[in-house]
């Protein structure tokens, strides 16, 4: 029998970006909130300072600070023809697990989606017909617009510190910046980071070919900055461990550097780590939730009683949750009925490497958001009818790392291994860029997340089953796209290209991306979702699900500010419940 | 160990109890916690950030000299093997000079060697897809020491000699045999001991010094990786120039006085 603690007025499940972002926001209101996360609590000044920090081996092979398979993985097959099998080592993507989640990890990348991609459906087809939809596809609107997000989408930027030249500030087109983006209300808080060589090569190639390059907007700051939470963060200093590693300059946006230092400081929060949430519990009419079990450290269930119920943890580990918990319908393909699982996105990645005769590119002097992009590939920014597919990309040149155990680019027809190898991995280092394409994918009926028949993890219940392929349409975007990028690549200069086209079948096995999106997502058919566009439950009102679980399919871009800012649009719609407890959408 | 230091924690990276405990100690002397009446169980946390120096964990630093896992016999054939993939030449030292086999062997005597952290549980499928990846029971040790003794009877049975004894022609001979997986071995699979050898010896070249290999920070200077800096502020403003300071690990550089 689980032991019960005392009430408190809100519950969260994951202490990441949208954890830290909720109880902020609502124990400041003098709220009563616990929140729950499975990891250690790390911190900036404990876990990631100089001396240690810059590991390659230990964070970004290792793995040390990552979700551990043992704990929790999920077992994976390309279609529900084939049998699944557990990812036993995680590879193209990569979950965090403690205190910060994937904020504490990621690269910093921080994208408005356009405003296109909100109404995508219904775009396409008004402007090319039904006939450019393709085979099997769930795309659907989402049921909230760019305009309703912007105010929330600014919040993000602001708490975030991010860097970068607004493109369009009001309607009004600004120079140097991105001029397909939506209006903004204002300029980014910091500006832009510094590029390097290849991205000075890429803005002049870009722009002769009438393109249009801006610096893309990085959670890495380019100048101190304080946010209004009143958190501090320092300049970045171009280290280049910034992707699988925390950061030891305060330099990149995370819950730690951003939220955390105000949020423990509110005296009606507290923080619970090691905890597992197991399960969110369900009056008896299964119609509000009363709380959560998880299981402490020492394998201890606790029942956490709660009046609010909010769900922060990564987006494959919500979905879980709702389908162990029984919250909502499970998606099932044969049917089509059912929604928790259904529309599972990822993105794809393509592009093309570009090898000088003589460049000096110092790849370790970097971050990981340092880049220059482009956005006329993007979304619905260039006619589509004559490619045949529905999606876009947006095109970056960048240099987030120069770690030599991963990063020891060779020329095509190189062997493995030997003296011929190493001499190429020596003359390669500096001489080679890439310019890499990060593109849409959209939803299927046969791309979906349920429970495994076999496989569990340690406490016994059933592991979560991924079941994903890329479709043709993605095939052809992004094959499409690696063609672009290496036109662009020739114009820098390149002495040779090679072309990376989208990697089929989708492998588990090479890193690829942790932008896993959809499975419970946010619409205004209770039919085809999930959550209404306040992201919270249809079935259950007392339960909000915040991440990139509501995606009802992925766009061009890394997926953080778009889940910043559904996180501020549906903290908004949380504190109207809090006034009048229901449904917010009726049903 | 104390109940947080299991795989959902980060404590377990370091080999040994000693580094551990010390944290488990710190734990317990000041943060808040959780007590049930099954002890301690969870860390709260609340209303202050729970902030000490130097809590972060460090790595135990790797002190060279004989070996934890392999037997003598066995860290010659890596030590060989390994030399063949990176060798030295005229571009510098090789993985023999690095000591990735040092590296090697501390490795696989921490949580790395025996999959610790990895999902294990079966059944274990029999024909996987490719695009399903490692689904193999063996953990690395179960490799290097299956894989390695397997080795050592192909090379007997077929050259009546052991791998060390091969001259380099015929050691990259038999390599590129296992690495397109045309050799096979006596009970284990040529290509899985093939990849073992090559990735660990890959990260053993370019890893900090601190884990044993990449001696003298050889690996880093082939390439002309600075290190560990961790401000390259002054390079981002001299864009396509030639960076010339000597790269700088974990543990300093050895003109900042012997260790």
């Amino acid at each position: 029998m689980a032991r019960r603690l005392p009430r408190r007025d809100v519950v969260i499940v994951g202490l990441g970006w949208t954890g830290s972002i909720v109880a902020y926001e609502l124990a400041r209101l003098g709220l009563d909130v616990v929140a729950l996360e499975r990891g250690p609590w790390r911190d900036t000044a404990s876990d990631f300072n100089i001396g240690t920090a810059p590991d390659e081996l230990r964070y970004a092979v290792r793995h040390d600070i990552f979700l551990r398979p043992k704990q929790e993985t999920l077992t994976m097959r390309n279609n529900p023809s084939q049998t699944a099998l557990p990812i036993r080592k995680w590879g193209s993507f990569l979950p965090g697990n403690g205190v910060g989640g994937a904020g504490l990890h990621w690269n910093g990348q921080t994208w408005r989606f356009l405003p296109d991609d909100f109404r995508i459906r219904s775009h396409m087809i008004e402007r090319y017909g039904a006939g450019i939809m393709p085979e099997g596809n769930q795309i659907q609107d989402w049921p909230v617009s760019y305009d309703e997000l912007e105010p929330h989408y600014d919040r993000f930027e602001q708490v975030a510190g991010i860097s970068g030249k607004a493109g369009n500030i009001k309607g009004k087109i600004q120079p140097g910046g991105n001029p397909f983006e939506g209006a903004r209300a204002r300029e980014y808080p910091t500006p832009p980071l510094k590029q390097g060589y290849a991205q000075s090569l890429f803005t002049k190639a870009a722009t002769d070919m009438g393109l249009h390059p801006f610096p893309r907007p990085s959670g890495n700051i380019s100048a101190a900055y304080t946010n209004p939470y009143g958190c501090s963060m320092a300049p970045c200093t171009y280290c280049g461990f910034c992707e699988w590693f925390g950061c030891a300059n305060y330099s990149k946006s995370s819950p730690q550097t951003c939220v955390l230092p105000a949020l423990v400081r509110e005296p009606s929060f507290e923080a619970r780590t090691d905890c597992e949430v197991t399960k969110v519990n369900l009056s008896a009419d299964g119609k509000m939730a009363t709380g959560v079990t998880y299981v402490d450290a020492s394998g201890e269930e606790c029942e956490q009683l709660g009046d609010l119920v909010l769900v922060c943890a990564f987006s494959l580990f919500n979905v879980r949750l709702l389908l162990l918990s029984g919250i909502g319908k499970p998606y099932d393909p044969a049917t089509g009925e059912g929604v928790v699982g259904r529309n599972y996105a990822y993105q794809t990645g393509s592009g093309a490497s570009a090898f000088f005769e003589d460049a000096k590119f110092n790849p370790f002097a970097a971050a990981g958001s340092l880049g220059v992009a482009l956005d006329d590939y993007n979304s619905d920014n260039f006619d589509h009818g004559p490619h045949g597919f529905v999606g876009g990309a947006s095109i970056t040149s960048a240099h987030t790392n120069g770690r030599p155990i991963r990063y020891h680019p060779v020329p095509p027809g190189t062997p493995a291994w030997g003296s011929a190898w190493k001499k190429a991995v020596k003359d390669t280092y500096q001489r080679v860029t890439y310019v890499g394409a990060q593109g849409s994918v959209m939803s299927y009926r046969n791309n979906y997340l349920d429970l495994d028949p076999t496989y569990k993890d340690p406490l016994g219940r059933p592991l979560m089953r991924m079941t994903f392929d890329y479709q043709p349409n993605e095939q052809k975007m992004a094959n499409w796209m690696a063609e672009r990028c290496q036109e662009i690549a020739k114009a820098m200069g390149a002495n040779s290209t090679r072309l990376s086209r989208l990697g089929v079948p989708w492998s588990v096995v090479p890193y690829q991306t942790t932008h896993n999106t959809g499975g419970a997502v946010m619409g205004s058919d209770p039919n085809t979702s999930v959550l209404n566009r306040y992201l919270q439950s249809w079935d259950v009102p007392n339960v909000f699900v915040m991440g990139a679980s509501a995606f009802p399919q992925n766009a061009g871009y890394n997926p953080t500010g778009t889940v910043g800012a559904l996180t501020y649009w549906s903290l908004e719609a949380i504190f109207r419940y809090l006034k009048s407890p229901g449904a917010l959408v009726p049903r | 160990m104390g109940p947080t230091d299991r795989s959902r924690g980060s404590t377990a990276f370091r080999q040994g109890t000693g580094p551990g405990a010390t944290r488990r100690a710190f734990l317990l002397a000041t943060a808040a916690l959780l007590v049930t009446s099954k002890g301690v169980s969870a860390r709260v946390v609340t209303k202050v950030l729970p902030w000490r120096p130097n809590e972060a964990y460090p790595v135990t630093p790797v002190v060279p000299g004989g070996y934890l896992f392999f037997t003598a016999r066995e860290a010659a054939v890596v030590e060989a093997f390994a030399e063949r993939l990176i060798p030295a030449d005229e571009l510098g030292p090789g993985a023999k000079q690095a000591d990735v086999t040092t590296f090697i062997d501390r490795q696989l005597t921490g949580p790395y060697g025996g999959h610790d952290w990895l999902y294990m549980e079966g059944p274990f499928s029999k024909n996987p897809l490719p695009s399903q990846g490692l689904q193999s029971e063996l953990t690395p040790r179960q490799q290097y020491r299956s894989g390695i003794a397997a080795l050592e009877a192909y090379c007997k049975a077929t050259f009546n000699r052991g791998f060390v004894e091969l001259n380099a022609g015929e050691q990259d001979k038999l390599i590129a045999g296992l690495e397109k997986g045309e050799v096979q071995l006596p009970n284990f699979s040529g290509k899985m001991l093939f990849t073992a050898i090559y990735t660990n010896t890959v990260e053993g070249f370019f890893a900090d010094p601190i884990y044993g290999g990449n001696r003298d920070m050889v690996g880093w200077k082939l390439v002309g990786f600075p290190g560990v800096r961790y401000d390259f502020r002054d390079v981002i403003d001299r864009p396509n120039q030639a960076y010339t300071l000597p790269p700088v690990s974990m543990q300093g550089r050895p003109a900042w006085g012997e260790r």
